[in-house]
């Protein structure tokens, strides 16, 4: 019998503990939104930002909250999730353009020298520091891997002493572009078949100095594009994507070869 | 100073200092380790943990004087204490999100983390081990909860510099953090003499 005792107070206890959360459950019980389970549900989890919100979880709460009604945010999930968000909100999703990063320099190892032997802490922060870095072209990648560390997807890999990007890895949120210090890493609509790998604003005879694979600003590019799309700005060729076909005339032309053609989505550009 | 408060600030600083849970007793290493890579983090799970100690002191050293010992079920302690400090902190949790959403929403997920944190059981039960009065144990909490406060924000800055270093490939991660861990807890072992001639006369 001196066995019940001790059960009983337990079971007791475990009683009024099991009464009281129910009770609370029951009158201080915040109802949990059921559609911003649903919508949390088609979102892909990776809490990149890239929708502009404090993950997905925050993106979710904005939806079902209806702080905002677009559904077409969330570039890594891309037409799914905005199908699957729409459907939920109700409302028409619009098309999502997928992004990919690329990084535009193409000063290997091979092309650029180094102005001094740089001996501080391994980043590009730091090293950006010194001198603008210690690469010859001063609008460089500098090479130490600021984005590896960053990107969620390990969709970076530092070959030649640049930054190259994995198209088929990269989802596109951007994180990257606000972590590189020489902002050469930027964002362009995963159907662009032409990409300049180049980001020196020098004049054309000091950028050939600093790096052989640099733009000169010639300007061949901008002549050769049956579309208007590619123009030399401040000694820089630049695409503008909403007009350019792929046809890549201007990697045809360009005599330093810094335009490049290629497919993102096969990976086949690099 | 009546001997009263003087001793309350005793247990308070003997809390927080000589007898600090994570650096002196390595109790609570979990979170020490794990929440303890930014410093804002770190503070958030302090200032929680420190809450969660006052709750369950308030809660269990009733439980314990009013219906154990009187039913001679002392050895019934820990299993009840566990029930009691867990059923809690989900109360707390529910209570919170109504009425306070605010820190609620900064507490986040650290609350239920908390519920089976052996520091938080070990302030319990060593409050009654230590014979205290409810006062007392209240103080003491107080004083163990802000110790923990002070170790996870004083390793927090040392990590963020261990991060900048280049340790050695093997010592990397884990073993450069219980390294450094280890030599903080040396540190605390500079305060052993502090607090008994700190109110000296």
């Amino acid at each position: 019998m001196e066995i019940l005792i001790p059960i009983l107070i337990l079971v007791a206890i475990a009683a009024v503990c099991a009464v009281l959360l129910t009770v609370a459950d029951k009158y201080f019980g915040v109802p949990t939104d059921e559609k911003e389970a649903s919508i949390r549900d088609c979102l892909p989890g990776a809490n990149c930002g890239a929708c502009g919100y404090n993950g997905c979880d925050a993106y979710a709460k904005a939806l079902a909250s209806g702080e905002t009604d677009n559904p077409s945010l969330c570039i890594p999930g891309g037409d799914n999730a905005a199908k699957g968000i729409a459907s939920i909100l109700g409302v028409e999703a619009g098309d999502v353009v997928e992004q990919v990063a690329y990084v535009a320099c193409g000063g290997t190892c091979d092309v650029t020298k180094r102005k001094f032997d740089f001996q501080g802490h391994k980043s590009c922060r730091t090293a950006n520091l010194a001198y603008c870095g210690d690469k010859l072209c001063s609008f460089a990648c500098l090479g130490y891997g600021d984005c590896v560390q960053v990107c969620p997807e390990k969709a970076i890999d530092i070959i030649d002493g640049i930054a190259h990007i994995d198209p088929r890895k990269c989802i596109g949120c951007g994180i990257c572009t606000r972590t590189c210090p020489k902002g050469i890493i930027h964002l362009i609509p995963d159907t662009s078949r032409v990409v300049v790998e180049c980001s020196s604003h020098a004049k054309g005879a000091e950028t050939r100095k600093a790096c052989t694979n640099g733009c000169i600003a010639c300007g061949k590019c901008e002549k050769s594009c049956p579309h208007d799309a590619i123009h030399v700005v401040d000694n820089l060729a630049t695409i503008d994507y909403s007009k350019c076909t792929g046809c890549g005339k201007c990697a045809e032309v360009c005599p330093v070869r810094c335009i490049h053609e290629g497919n993102f989505i096969c990976g086949a550009h690099f | 100073m009546p001997e009263v408060i003087r001793n309350l600030i005793l247990i308070l600083m003997a809390g927080v200092l000589v007898n600090n849970y994570v650096l002196q007793q390595f109790l609570g290493i979990c979170p020490f380790l794990g929440v303890s890579k930014k410093v804002n983090q770190a503070v958030g799970m302090g200032i929680a943990v420190t809450f969660v100690m006052l709750c369950a002191t308030a809660a269990t050293y009733p439980i314990h004087t009013y219906v154990l010992v009187p039913l001679k079920l002392e050895y019934l302690q820990t299993i009840v204490f566990i029930l009691v400090i867990a059923a809690l902190v989900q109360f707390v949790e529910i209570v919170l999100k109504k009425f306070i959403p605010a820190l609620h929403a900064s507490l986040g997920v650290y609350l239920p983390l908390i519920t089976t944190n052996c520091a938080v059981l070990g302030v319990a039960i060593n409050n009654i081990t230590d014979g205290y009065n409810f006062i007392e144990s209240m103080i003491s909490s107080l004083g163990v909860g802000l110790g923990f406060l002070l170790a996870m924000v004083l390793f927090a800055g040392v990590r963020g510099r261990i991060e900048n270093c280049p340790a050695p490939k093997c010592f990397r991660g884990v073993p450069i953090t219980l390294v450094a861990a280890s030599i903080v807890a040396l540190a605390f072992f500079g305060f052993a003499g502090v607090v008994e001639n700190l109110l000296a006369v």
